[in-house]
């Protein structure tokens, strides 16, 4: 028989004492990790967890506390709560129509910043003895105000540029993935939300409320030949890439499938750089027809097609149809930004914007700080990396391409003596009518070192390079004015 | 002045728990009972503090028809406790005034927050307390009258193991486990009572030669009454149960024989077993997606967890106040859920301190077991401190998403007969073999 013995009773007793002493340690250790993490989780990360459209404790918040003030990045007033006579509350929107998207509304559910920062405007990060005075008195505290990263000139620049034609305008710092303008059109008067509701809901047609910014699926058209030129430039070598040519004669065809250039113009002798700034479509569906469609496939991705976004507002995922089994009809359609293919005009910006950034995502936000009512900064909201996309040395050559299409292409209308832009357009058919597209331009500026980006649809308006471009310029010349 | 009550009660509830939680460790620093005194008394003015005030402030928010019942209750639940720490005061001497204390400390948060979320369940929730406690308030006489019930251990495990295999037969699946049997419209949940059985019996096989040491054949026999247990839980579908035993059994395995073989042998072991449970039950893969991601699984699995972060996050450092929150969007909050209605309303730090609470009541059990000279008291007592322990952590652990949910209550706070009075027998079993001691 085998024993497991104790030398003796007493110094086994210690022994086995300290192993209880041990357990007891270990338990006690996993206790103190378990508060660290409760306290974490209370003081950082709740602020953001609990601001979630599935908490439905908020009515208990606006009961404590006066919902704060939505400014602008330089202080104006775009949202605040007014205290009438009789004690109730009403929100107000000085600024009307101007932000109707990018602000939201907070009656009649929530949207944009009202709601992205619902419990934020509802805290009150007061002095502790005000607050536990006002409890004492029975008073409100008054809630934190959020400070935006919007710009109210590019705001208007972008609202008035756009003028009655429906789409969406956005502009973003493409060193820190600010939001600067977010413009979306038919748009409302937040101050009139509630009585207008029906009526607004009723106009399916119209569908005001969207912010087609976010939400706005729309094929993209020639944009997307920055993301056909990004694969071919990965699959050829320099030296293949400036011995591309191509005869455009006005149309491509291939296995029974055919595309045509905007209009049927016949674009004549072309290289790579001038098929991509006078945006031929029969070249880009020839280089289609040569990419390989898994690489293909895997561009789109890594560039966050038929992915999530790295935002926090409410969005529609882009999407791209090709895959290893697609036919050269899809193919073709695909590489010109046609077709099955849908993009929002977020994602088309955080494109540009990573391009102008040598490839580095930024994750676009709309909020840079939050102050108390006294002004004290409570927190501040700092830029983040989404992770690099595509290769710094990629990024490079399309910025060439890019500032072709202004210098020499589709974007010329941008030129401008403040600052040099690069960008591509658009003319995305809809319809089974050719002759009506919507009309796009994403771009970005300077060249040299670039600040910021801007991408513009104006739907059922025509050509990008005719009608999108000076809506563009207008946004960009507020930024550098 | 109702206003100033309640705007007010939220700090002051606070700086009370937080006086109280303070002296539970601050017993650690004196050896002697004696000194310990004032630190008792402290704690105990602190306890009934909260109790009145807390219901005064219920009081002054409750509507008039509910508010009337208040004051009798009240005092139900007040003479109760106190009635508690005297009986223990007087009759057993060599009880350990801070697990008394603690133990009515944490039945006072329960009626509380019971009361406010729940007036039928708090009524219950006393009734069955009371009859718990005068029930287990012979524990103690009994564990020195009778010192040969160790010797019952194959009773105990034989007794265990058809208990649960009754579970395993007759109960109908609830939530994708097999816990409860119906007896009389009473709800009988056997797992928990056959916790204690198994210590009992596991304690008692290991200790059974005290001059030998731990023998091989007594190491095997208890591996394989482990092993029976354990599968029958597995095979209920009861994992959280089944983990509970397991860590116990490993435990009490290290402890007697010292070799730390069967420490680190026995949590690989228990990793292994993880994976295969990962593998095998889609009811655990569910409850581990609902842990990692609570708001993608919102639908489902992450619905519970998600509430509670809600409520928990919402409640912040000092909580709403008492009926100023919305815990009754919890689902099962007045049981497994109960820690995040107390954080909702009273605020994260007295839920910091009430962690607190229990992790002194479970270094005061691991301590008083080290200061047994009985192999089997030893046993028993770090048994049961360690289901004490690893169940409040489960249990704590889950409602806050620092480990998954695994569906465990947390003892004396959670509503449920079952829950309750198991945990009385326990801190009973626990007064009962140091008052021995102490009278020997």
């Amino acid at each position: 028989m085998l024993f497991i013995r104790n030398k003796s009773l007493s110094a086994g007793r210690k022994a086995e004492n300290k192993n209880i002493a041990h357990i007891t340690y270990a338990f006690v250790i996993l206790f103190i990790a378990m508060i660290a993490y409760i306290g974490y989780f209370t003081y950082f990360k709740a602020p953001d967890f609990i601001n979630s459209s599935y908490n439905s404790r908020q009515e208990l918040y606006a009961k404590k506390v006066v919902r704060g003030k939505i400014l602008s990045k330089d202080g104006e007033v775009l949202a605040e709560t007014v205290t009438n006579e009789d004690g109730s509350e009403t929100r107000r929107y000085p600024c009307r129509n101007l932000f109707a998207h990018a602000v939201g509304y907070s009656t009649k559910g929530k949207t944009g910043v009202e709601l992205l920062a619902n419990f934020t405007l509802l805290t009150s990060d007061a002095f502790i003895l005000d607050r536990i005075r006002n409890d004492l008195n029975g008073v409100k505290n008054i809630g934190d105000n959020v400070i935006t990263t919007l710009d109210p000139a590019m705001q208007a620049a972008a609202y008035n540029a756009l003028g009655s034609y429906r789409g969406a305008v956005i502009a973003m710092d493409v060193k820190t993935g600010e939001i600067l303008c977010m413009v979306s059109k038919p748009d409302f008067d937040p101050n009139n939300i509630v009585q207008a509701w029906d009526e607004i809901n009723a106009d399916t047609e119209q569908s005001a409320l969207l912010n087609r910014v976010t939400n706005g699926l729309y094929p993209p058209g020639s944009t997307f030949k920055m993301v056909t030129l990004l694969e071919f430039i990965r699959e050829n070598s320099d030296k293949e890439l400036e011995d591309y040519s191509y005869e455009c004669n006005g149309s491509y065809s291939i296995d029974g499938f055919t595309i045509n250039c905007y209009h049927g113009v016949e674009h004549g002798d072309l290289n790579l750089k001038s098929a991509f700034s006078e945006s031929c479509n029969s070249a880009f569906a020839s280089i289609g027809v040569s990419l390989d469609k898994k690489a293909f496939q895997e561009t789109c991705e890594t560039l966050l097609f038929n992915k999530k976004l790295p935002v926090k507002m409410s969005y529609r995922e882009s999407y791209v149809p090709i895959n290893e089994n697609s036919d050269l009809g899809e193919v073709m359609q695909t590489a010109i930004g046609q077709g099955k293919t849908q993009a929002t005009p977020l994602h088309i910006a955080m494109i540009t914007q990573a391009i102008a950034n040598e490839g580095e995502l930024m994750k676009p936000y709309l909020i840079r700080r939050v102050e108390n009512w006294a002004g004290d900064t409570i927190k501040e909201y700092k830029p983040h990396s989404a992770g690099r996309i595509l290769e710094p040395g990629d990024a490079l050559k399309l910025k060439a391409y890019l500032a072709d299409t202004v210098e020499n292409g589709t974007a010329t209308r941008l030129k401008s003596d403040l600052y040099s832009a690069a960008g591509k357009t658009g003319s995305a058919e809809y319809s089974k009518n050719k002759a009506m597209s919507h009309a796009w331009f994403t771009g970005f500026a300077p060249v040299e070192d670039p600040r910021v980006a801007v991408t513009v649809i104006a739907e059922e308006a025509g050509s990008g390079g005719l009608f999108a471009v000076p809506m563009a310029k207008a946004v960009f010349d507020a930024y550098f004015k | 002045m109702e206003i100033i009550i309640a705007a007010l009660s939220r700090y002051i509830l606070i700086i009370l728990i937080a006086v109280y939680t303070f002296q539970c460790f601050l017993v650690f620093r004196f050896h002697d009972e004696h000194a310990r005194n004032g630190i008792y008394i402290r704690q105990n003015i602190a306890m009934i503090l909260i109790h009145l005030l807390s219901f005064i402030v219920l009081y002054l928010g409750m509507g008039e028809p509910d508010r009337q019942k208040l004051p009798l209750f009240y005092i139900i639940q007040q003479l109760t406790t106190i009635l508690v720490i005297l009986f223990y005061r007087l009759v057993y001497k060599g009880a350990n005034r801070l697990i008394v204390n603690n133990m009515c400390m944490l039945l006072t948060i329960s009626f509380i927050i019971l009361t406010r979320l729940s007036y039928e369940r708090a009524i219950k929730q006393v009734l069955i307390a009371i009859a718990s406690l005068i029930l287990t308030s012979v524990i103690p006489y009994i564990l020195m009258k009778f010192q040969n019930l160790r010797r019952f251990y194959y009773a105990f495990a034989v007794l265990g193991v058809l208990m649960l295999l009754i579970v395993l037969v007759f109960s109908n699946t609830v939530h994708g486990s097999k816990l409860n049997i119906n007896i009389g419209g009473v709800t009988f949940q056997p797992s928990e009572f056959v916790k204690l059985l198994f210590v009992l019996a596991i304690a008692g096989l290991l200790a059974r030669k005290p001059t030998q040491g731990v023998r091989l054949k007594d190491i095997m026999i208890s591996a394989v009454i482990a092993c029976v247990h354990i599968l029958i839980l597995v095979l209920s579908k009861d994992l959280g149960s089944a983990l509970i035993y397991f860590v116990v059994y490993i435990t009490l395995l290290f402890v007697a024989t010292g070799k730390r073989f069967f420490l680190y042998g026995g949590l690989m072991a228990g990793a292994l077993g993880g994976i295969i449970g990962y593998r095998l039950f889609s009811h655990v893969r569910v409850r581990i997606e609902g842990w990692q991601d609570p708001m993608g699984t919102i639908d489902n699995a992450g619905y519970q967890i998600a509430q509670s972060l809600f409520a928990i996050g919402t409640g912040g450092f000092f909580g709403m106040g008492l009926l100023q929150g919305a815990p009754e969007k919890i689902p099962v909050v007045w049981s497994d859920f109960i820690f995040a209605a107390i954080c909702e309303e009273l605020g994260v730090l007295f839920g910091i301190c009430l962690i607190l609470i229990c992790v002194s009541c479970f270094v005061m059990f691991m301590n008083i077991s080290m200061k047994f000279r009985d192999p089997f008291y030893r046993l028993v007592a770090v048994g049961l401190s360690v289901i004490y322990g690893f169940q409040v952590f489960l249990n704590l652990g889950g409602v806050t998403k620092f480990v998954p949910l695994t569906g465990v209550t947390l003892p004396l706070v959670s509503y449920g007969g079952n829950s309750i009075m198991v945990s009385l027998i326990m801190f009973a079993i626990i007064q009962g073999m140091y008052n021995a001691v102490y009278q020997e």
